[in-house]
């Protein structure tokens, strides 16, 4: 059906998700107020969290992943190096690091992308900014942040991790670290393929949003309603504030911890939220809370394993440092705020 | 025909390695496949996104696994060309 009618198949998913997402909290009620549980018990509230906050999240996801498949269609990477080829400093790690939002990335692609941008003349430090960007704001962070903790976090998290990018790659650019690149690096020679990207008809583009929904949700899906259910087993029994002495505000210290412990770390956005908000619901500080979670999928040991491959150690240390300075600076702004 | 499958060995590279060669074999068409693990070489052709697959000398496939039924597609809109 979907091969023959692409246009009317979407239309009725859309629809058919509208319907869903709507009926959702109604739904959930009933489902508690049939099951008759007690009002205000522990269980209720674990159950409720469960049935409604589950199905909420994975609808949300499959609508953002749909869309952000059909806004990448329109960027590649080599498209993005074309984009960025001859930009100066500061243009370029403002536009790297919004590019590295849009533009398809997996991290075991770090290596070729990195030549990539080499070879076609691009500064170090804006390499940088759209690597550092790329991972770190991903849709998948930014739809579980907004389901779970409303727009403001979502739109707070997007915007300081783009400074972050910015600034870091920056830094980097006048540092002048090119000699810290393994010197191959600078022979590569590559074709510049002219692809043919500019024809791809809007029903194609649909079809890679379908696409990236079928490869990132079945992926993903298994972590939410894991965390969710641990979330919603600590939502109803652990005590309130339980994290609060170790991870709550006046804790100054917790952030430079939480972003210590969270560097070597790895995990994808989906496994690291329900922790977050398990933190988050026992008194953690917002914060620490998302200082731990952009040092977990911002920065990690096998991405920096891979770039020991193409860069010296004095590099990665300082982009780890940079970076890591920044992720402390954002967690203290976002305690100031909250 | 000589198909190079480009990656650095992750899990996708390896599922496109054999997928070309399921796609070979179910096509019945005798092809040479080589592993090019070497970045620079995968560099040189241009793409940034791997696994890729190199056709005779030709970008087929960069940046994402296709089905076995895509390549096979892919392989003999190569020989028709």
């Amino acid at each position: 059906m979907f091969e023959k009618y692409p246009l009317g198949t979407i239309a009725i998913l859309l629809l058919l998700w509208i319907v869903l997402y709507t009926t959702l909290q109604p739904l959930a009620d009933a489902i508690v107020a049939l099951v008759g549980l007690p009002q205000g018990a522990h269980i209720t509230e674990a159950v409720r969290f469960l049935v409604f906050e589950a199905p909420k999240v994975l609808l949300l996801l499959t609508l953002i992943v749909f869309i952000v498949g059909i806004i990448r269609s329109y960027f590649s990477p080599e498209r993005t190096r074309k984009i960025l080829g001859g930009k100066k400093l500061f243009v370029g790690n403002v536009l790297a690091s919004l590019l590295g939002v849009v533009t398809p990335f997996c991290s075991c692609s770090a290596i070729p992308l990195f030549l990539g941008f080499v070879e076609s003349g691009i500064p170090l430090g804006v390499t940088f900014s759209f690597l550092i960007a790329a991972p770190m704001i991903n849709e998948v962070a930014l739809v579980l942040l907004f389901g779970l903790f409303g727009w403001k976090t979502a739109l707070l998290y997007m915007s300081t991790g783009l400074i972050i990018a910015m600034i870091s790659g920056y830094i980097i650019g006048i540092l002048k670290l090119e000699k810290y690149v393994e010197p191959w690096v600078y022979e590569v020679k590559a074709e510049h393929l002219e692809m043919a990207e500019d024809k791809i008809l809007f029903t194609q583009r649909i079809s890679a949003g379908v696409d990236a929904v079928v490869e990132i949700v079945s992926k993903v899906w298994i972590y939410i309603v894991i965390g969710i259910a641990v979330g919603s087993g600590i939502h109803g029994y652990v005590p309130e504030n339980f994290m609060a002495s170790i991870m709550g505000k006046s804790a100054w210290w917790s952030i430079p911890i939480a972003v210590l412990i969270g560097i070597p770390m790895y995990s994808n956005a989906a496994g690291i939220i329900p922790v977050v908000q398990a933190l988050l619901e026992k008194g953690a500080s917002l914060g620490t809370v998302l200082a731990f979670m952009m040092a977990v999928i911002g920065l990690s040991l096998p991405e920096t394993i891979i770039l020991k491959k193409i860069l010296k150690l004095p590099l990665i240390l300082t982009f780890i440092g940079i970076v890591a300075v920044g992720i402390i600076i954002v967690g203290y702004i976002f305690n100031i705020v909250y | 025909m000589i198909i190079k499958v480009l990656g650095s060995g992750c899990a996708n590279c390896q599922t496109l390695e054999k997928r070309t060669y399921n796609a070979l074999q179910e096509l019945n068409i005798d092809a040479t496949v080589e592993k090019v693990q070497n970045y620079q070489k995968i560099v040189s052709y241009g793409i940034m996104r791997t696994p890729g697959l190199v056709i005779d000398e030709e970008v087929a496939v960069a940046g994402y696994v296709p089905t076995v039924e895509k390549l096979k597609e892919i392989i003999l809109t190569h020989l028709g060309a």
